[in-house]
Order: C-alpha cells, then structure tokens, then sequence
C-alpha cells in the first residue's frame, strides 16, 4: 500500500515527506509501546502511534520504517519533524483514533504480521 | 580472531532520553557505508538501540561500542553500574525495573535484553548487583 494511499483512506495530511508518498509499506503496526514496536516489527512497515515524542522516529529508523502516521489528532513537534528530516521518515496525521486507523488500513488489505 | 575493520565507541550518558539513539543511528550509518546486508544493519540496529536505551535508563553511564570484521559485527556495552541482581530475571520478557515516566514514553515494558538475544547470533551478559554490566552481542555477517 502505497503512503499516498494510507494518507487517502485515514483523511490524513503529510506532516513532512511529500515526496515519499510513492513509496510502498508492505505492512503495519499499531503502538503505543515503542518496545512492542522494536520486538514485532518487519520491514517496510507504517508506524501508527499515539505517543509524540523523538523516539517515535529513532525507533522508526532502527526498523526501517516507510511512514508514521500519528493517530488522534496528535501533532507532531519541530523536534519531530526535524528528525524525520534527518532520517528520510514519512509523517502522517489523523483524527481517527488508533483503532480505527488500523481497522481502516486492514480493511483496505494492508497485513499485520507478514513473513518479508 | 578474524581481523578488525572497524572499533567505535560511544560514551552514553545516564538519563538522557533526548539524546538516546544517536549513537545507534550513526551505528547504522557506519553499517550502511560499509555496504552490510540491510537485514543484518537491521537486527545490529535494533540490538544497539536496545542497548542504548538500556544505558539511557537503567545504567549509571556507560559505553556502546561496535567493532566490525571481517566475518562478524560485534555490538557490546559496558556501564560503571549499579548492576543486575538476577540476569535470569532480567531476561524474562515482561520483567523490567523502569519508572513510570520511562513507560509513559513507550519503554520499559521488559522487551530490551530479550530482544537484544533475538536478533544475536551469540549473546553473552556479565553483571553482580553493585558492579557494572557487560553485554556482548554478535551477528556473523
């Protein structure tokens, strides 16, 4: 699933990396619990998260992650967006709530655990 | 003992949330100029970071320190305390001695040295309750 295409069907905006919205995330993972994030994650995977802070995005980097999409209507600080700079990291955001974003996302066929 | 590429150490500072991740980042820049498979750079980033967090929450300060060879990246670290009581504890997922504050901002949660072993290939951790820990990981390239 394209970034473009998760942006669409969450009703998000980019926050920073315009130009990566061709890029393609093979799966997804939905966290507030950056530790979770770090123990299951796969590669090429959009990041969904509540929590706002630096880490977020270091720990994105570790992963490879494609895209993060902050989820509730969070914002995202100049802290953040001048990491995800630095690291190349998509940034998203929604209103919807994080259980909803992944609904939204699993519905239109973007996987959970997948063996890449 | 195949031959050294490459030694770099990074000091980390005790309770410095801020600057955590830093010295894993540039871990994996090194890795990346250094042309090693993407899935390696990966499981080496995750176990540096890890371990830097580590240092970040637990230690009293501490080292991170990457050597590459030939046929092996080893990543390790070594703080000056306070120690670990029971390593078989420690390395129980879920088990962890982290504040409050620490898991309010996505950590803590008793993930880090078992994740640190999963993605070694060899995996060795020194520690007593009032000395420093030692932890040396190893990916064979």
């Amino acid at each position: 699933m394209r970034v473009s295409d998760i942006m669409e069907a969450l009703d998000g905006k980019v926050c920073f990396g315009e130009d990566k919205l061709n890029e393609v995330c093979l799966t997804a993972c939905g966290c507030d619990l950056m530790s979770d994030a770090l123990a299951f994650s796969k590669a090429r995977m959009c990041l969904l998260t509540g929590l706002t802070n630096t880490q977020v995005v270091r720990t994105a980097e570790m992963l490879d992650v494609v895209a993060i999409v902050f989820v509730r209507g969070k914002q995202p600080s100049a802290e953040i967006l001048a990491l995800a700079e630095e690291t190349g990291i998509a940034i998203l955001r929604t209103d919807h709530t994080l259980y909803e974003a992944c609904g939204i996302l699993y519905s239109c066929g973007l996987p959970g655990r997948i063996k890449v | 003992m195949s031959e050294q590429i490459l030694t770099e150490v990074f000091e980390v500072e005790a309770g410095d949330f801020v600057a955590a991740g830093a010295a894993s980042a540039q871990i994996k820049r090194i890795l990346k100029q250094l042309s090693v498979n993407s899935d390696l750079i990966r499981r080496a980033a995750i176990i540096s970071y890890e371990a830097e967090l580590n240092l970040v929450i637990h230690s009293l300060g501490g080292k991170l320190i990457l050597r590459v060879m030939k046929d092996r990246v080893v990543i390790s670290t070594e703080d000056v305390g306070p120690g670990i009581a029971d390593i078989s504890l420690a390395l129980k997922e879920g088990w962890s001695t982290a504040s409050d504050d620490i898991r309010s901002m996505g950590f803590g949660a008793g993930m880090g040295l078992p994740n640190i072993k999963r993605n070694a290939d060899d995996f060795e951790i020194r520690s007593a309750a009032g000395s420093g820990t030692t932890i040396v990981t190893t990916i064979y390239l």
